[in-house]
């Protein structure tokens, strides 16, 4: 049995049984792996994906259910979306498999709250564990690439040196100027 | 080199030394005449190139750096690369990392001795080693140029990646390649003076995967895919220690996608042509068990036999360890009256949790295997995979590719989920590539978790109310009791952080024991190591001996490093760093707790603000302040002092693994309760400047914020902490 699903802004037709879950569809039968499997049941957030816009959790989320639905994975998001350059300019990512799924929640919330609050991040966000734990850096790039950082930015780390601080809150001037960013992309 | 193995000679070609490493696997008895390396090197056709085993050049001047280490989020990767960059003088944005291939004797860690990561000790271990690699291409760099222009070798310079002459010649790496790999590498290159620095310990040296790991486009096991490739499940035994008694695969070989079952030693395999096809068919599968030989008792029971061993009423055959003893043992357990201090503490199962849930790919076509996987210990899992398909462990493939963490999970001595699945495509063989899925159930239930643990603490304070006796006892699991080649003396996991401290080497009277029973549950080293329960332990009682000798904790610490004299420099150095950049004063409504613990070489200190929301600890500021030698990447310390905070903070406030009758009752994070962004707090690093080389950075930050936290709750409330976590699982 074949259902039509629409993902990343093309129709495409796929064999699954109607109750699998989306992100097996996506991994397995579409090659789009940057949606990751973290617990199958709706508990991490590694997996999430834009159903017509809202964060979905594709790990509990049936294709059935998925008819008609855009649907957008982390591979829509192209690479220069503001979320993406300031995950990059901050360095967040550690292990990285989370991040796709951090990445997705946090472009949900800015498409509704264009200047989100801590509480606001608080809220979009707590539903996407990082066992890394670079939740200050999703936060702190979060907020810039809300175009909220400019008013809390602080001086820039030195190099090594006496008592020297690197407080990852207040990096966004440094790494701005250091960057043109894609550079540190590059490798691997 | 005479000897027994004379007689193995053979005249089909086959090195004696793979003949030694055959008869190794076969009779499993330690050789002598060869190295280890040597041995689990055997069969590899790992060759270092023209610039030595971690350094490639592309034709048009990029330089690829061959990190033996995995990149599983600390940040290693670009310090490692940075460290070559340096001497070589490479243009930095022009530099890749990439993970080398598995050979023991290339790639060993030269603290552990085989290829593996962990100890915090990639930099550490590689800082010698990648400044030699890079000073010596540089010298055949400047050697080439230097012959090729007829000009002295002291006249030609390289800056970027850029090599040139006064005169004005000049060339990029690419075009002095061919020359400069045909000149003899120097033995010896010249280093440089670490003050000529110009991109190590700077803000340059930044990780080399965010962008794809913000585009989805990094490779993690989960995400191979390969032609004719089958997915496998394993049903796992509900307790430790159960085998396969019988099984109906019937209804599970009904399932579409479902192409074969198998017995295999740690349960029954589905492998199926989709991953929810093999999750369909295990579901479908009816198993018995033979639990025989399994792991009945409760965690609970457990605990209590501790406790009981600690406080004499063990078994009579229990052996006790001591691994600190000075004065007179009596006095420590004698004494009575106000100035005797005594309390125990317990320490749960930890699960390691990563995000991405083990997994493996495995190839087996007769003899030969290819592993694509997460690697954290290549040589362990060579050997273990070469066991099962009786061949040479250095023959053994590996791709190591990202994991999405570990924190220690993916390095075990019997490599349980990489031999799990090269049994399966052992069965499946004929070179079709199989990939183990484990599900978080799986994950979370198979074990390896950071043993339990009791200590009992005794101390008498002298005259001024500094510590004059010390009486320690730590119960715990052992984990290097399945070590391929046990080292002698106590486990110094279970005991690493308490034996060292500052604080027993200023005490005049020290009795310090360990004992380790036995149990079936299996346990591994959790990030940081014995120092998830000794840095709680030693600094928490610290600030209840202050509380009760009447002074201030931070002054205490002061006095007793004071007394050890240049032993305790470096921990009162990074204590003040902390306590100044925290300032004089908490954010409103938070109370301080301070912390201090060496591990890996590293000591750090925390300042964290606390405060009770709801009852519960909610930790604010984290003011951290760390002396980690030289900082190769300020940037990734910071990054590793946020994220150890976390995963400490994490397991100091809801992490737990009960057993009911042997069965785990966790599953899925709604049972393991972690640490989200909403709870998360805000580290600030500060680095200690130092021209010592560096010492380890991924896991020092995390045995220190359970300590503060519990000093913070003491000092609000007069209550010590004796048992972690802090918030226990509603029952």
């Amino acid at each position: 049995m074949t259902s039509m699903l629409d993902i990343n802004g093309k129709t495409v037709a796929v064999k699954a049984a109607p109750e699998t879950p989306l992100l097996w569809v996506l991994r397995d039968e579409l090659g789009l792996t940057g949606t990751k499997f973290g617990c199958g049941m709706a508990q991490c957030g590694a997996c999430t994906v834009h159903v017509n816009g809202d964060p979905v959790r594709a790990c509990v989320t049936p294709i059935a259910a998925l008819s008609g639905a855009k649907i957008a994975t982390i591979e829509s998001l192209g690479g220069a979306h503001p979320l993406q350059q300031a995950w990059v300019k901050h360095d967040v990512p550690q292990c990285g498999y989370c991040q796709s799924g951090q990445i997705m929640s946090a472009a949900a919330l800015l498409a509704q709250t264009k200047a989100p609050s801590d509480e606001d991040i608080d809220n979009a966000m707590s539903g996407n564990i990082c066992r890394c734990g670079t939740y200050q850096r999703i936060r702190a790039a979060i907020k810039d690439a809300a175009g909220l950082t400019a008013a809390t930015a602080v001086a820039a780390p030195a190099a090594q040196g006496p008592g020297k601080s690197v407080a990852a809150n207040d990096i966004d001037d440094d790494i701005a100027a250091a960057s043109g960013s894609t550079s540190r992309g590059v490798g691997q | 080199m005479n000897g027994p193995f004379e007689t193995l000679r053979r005249p089909d070609g086959v090195s004696r030394r793979d003949l030694v490493v055959g008869a190794t696997l076969v009779g499993g008895a330690l050789l002598v005449g060869c190295s280890p390396a040597d041995l689990m090197s055997a069969g590899s056709k790992v060759e270092p190139g023209a610039f030595g085993p971690f350094i490639q050049f592309d034709p048009d001047g990029a330089v690829t750096v061959l990190s033996k280490h995995i990149e599983f989020g600390q940040g290693n990767h670009a310090g490692l690369a940075a460290i070559v960059a340096e001497e070589l003088d490479a243009d930095w944005s022009r530099v890749r990392v990439v993970h080398a291939p598995a050979n023991a004797k290339l790639y060993g860690n030269s603290t552990a001795g085989i290829q593996l990561t962990g100890g915090s000790s990639a930099i550490s271990n590689s800082w010698e080693q990648l400044r030699k690699a890079g000073a010596a291409a540089r010298a055949m760099f400047v050697q080439a140029a230097a012959t090729r222009w007829n000009v002295p070798v002291g006249q030609v310079t390289v800056k970027d990646g850029v090599v040139a002459h006064a005169s004005g010649k000049s060339a990029g790496f690419g075009e002095l390649i061919a020359d400069a790999a045909k000149v003899t590498p120097p033995e010896a290159p010249t280093l440089k003076d670490p003050k000529t620095f110009t991109l190590i310990g700077s803000d340059r040296v930044r990780r080399k995967d965010s962008l794809i790991k913000s585009t989805g486009a990094a490779r993690y096991t989960q995400d191979v895919q390969l032609p004719n490739m089958l997915v496998a499940m394993v049903a796992h035994p509900p307790r430790f220690g159960a085998s396969v008694k019988s099984f109906d695969a019937d209804d599970a070989r009904k399932v579409a996608g479902v192409v074969d079952v198998y017995e295999i030693p740690t349960g029954v395999a589905v492998v199926a042509d989709t991953t929810y096809a093999a999750r369909m068919g295990r579901e479908a599968l009816k198993v018995e068990w033979d639990e025989g030989k399994v792991e009945t008792r409760s965690s609970a029971t457990i605990a209590q036999q501790w406790r009981d061993i600690a406080a004499g009423k063990g078994p009579s055959d229990l052996k006790w360890e001591a691994f600190d003893s000075k004065g007179d043992a009596a006095a420590a357990s004698a004494g009575k009256g106000a100035s005797v201090f005594e309390t125990t503490y317990d320490f749960p199962y930890l699960a390691h949790a990563t995000m991405e849930p083990m997994n493996c790919v495995a190839i087996v076509d007769g003899s030969k295997v290819k592993l694509i996987h997460g690697s954290q210990a290549q040589t362990l899992d060579q050997m273990n995979a070469a066991k099962i398909v009786k061949t040479l462990p250095g023959s053994v493939e590996i791709e190591t590719l990202f994991a999405g963490g570990s924190f220690g999970r993916r390095a075990n001595f019997p490599s349980d989920y990489v031999a799990e699945c090269v049994a399966i495509a052992h069965k499946v063989g004929g070179g079709r590539p199989v990939k183990l899925v484990w599900t978080r159930e799986d994950d979370m239930r198979a074990g390896f978790f950071r043993p339990l643990v009791h200590h009992a603490v005794r101390v008498t304070l002298d005259k001024d109310g500094y510590p004059a006796t010390w009486r320690h006892r730590i119960v715990t699991q052992s984990i290097m009791k399945g070590a391929p080649m046990p080292s002698k003396g106590p486990d110094q996991t279970a005991i690493e952080g308490t034996a060292g401290s500052p604080y027993l080497k200023a005490t005049p009277v020290v009795d310090a024991q360990l004992a380790l029973p036995e149990g079936g549950v299996p346990v591994l080293w959790w990030r940081s190591v014995g120092a998830t329960h000794t840095a709680f332990v030693m600094e928490h009682t610290i600030d209840q001996l202050a509380l009760k000798a009447g002074k201030d904790p931070v002054d205490y610490r002061r006095a007793l490093y004071a007394k050890i004299g240049p032993e305790g420099e470096r921990h009162l150095a990074v204590l003040n760093l902390a306590v100044e950049k925290a300032g004089p004063a908490p954010a409103a409504g938070f109370t301080r707790g301070v912390a201090v613990h060496e591990s890996f070489g590293s000591v750090v200190a925390q300042v964290a603000e606390v405060k009770l929301v709801d009852g519960h600890p909610r930790v604010g500021r984290v003011v951290t302040a760390i002396d980690c030698g030289v900082a190769v990447s300020p940037d990734q310390v910071a990054a590793q002092m946020e994220g150890g905070t976390c995963y400490g903070l994490s397991a100091a406030l809801y992490g737990e693994i009960t057993l009911t009758d042997g069965k785990v009752d966790q599953s899925n994070f709604d049972t393991y309760r972690v640490l989200r962004m909403n709870e998360a707090p805000t580290v600030e690093t500060h680095i200690l400047p130092s021209g010592n080389p560096p010492s380890g950075v991924g896991e020092p930050g995390t045995p220190v914020i359970a300590p503060a936290v519990a000093n913070a709750l003491l000092a609000l409330s007069k209550t010590p902490t004796t048992r972690l976590p802090f918030v226990r699982a509603e029952a």
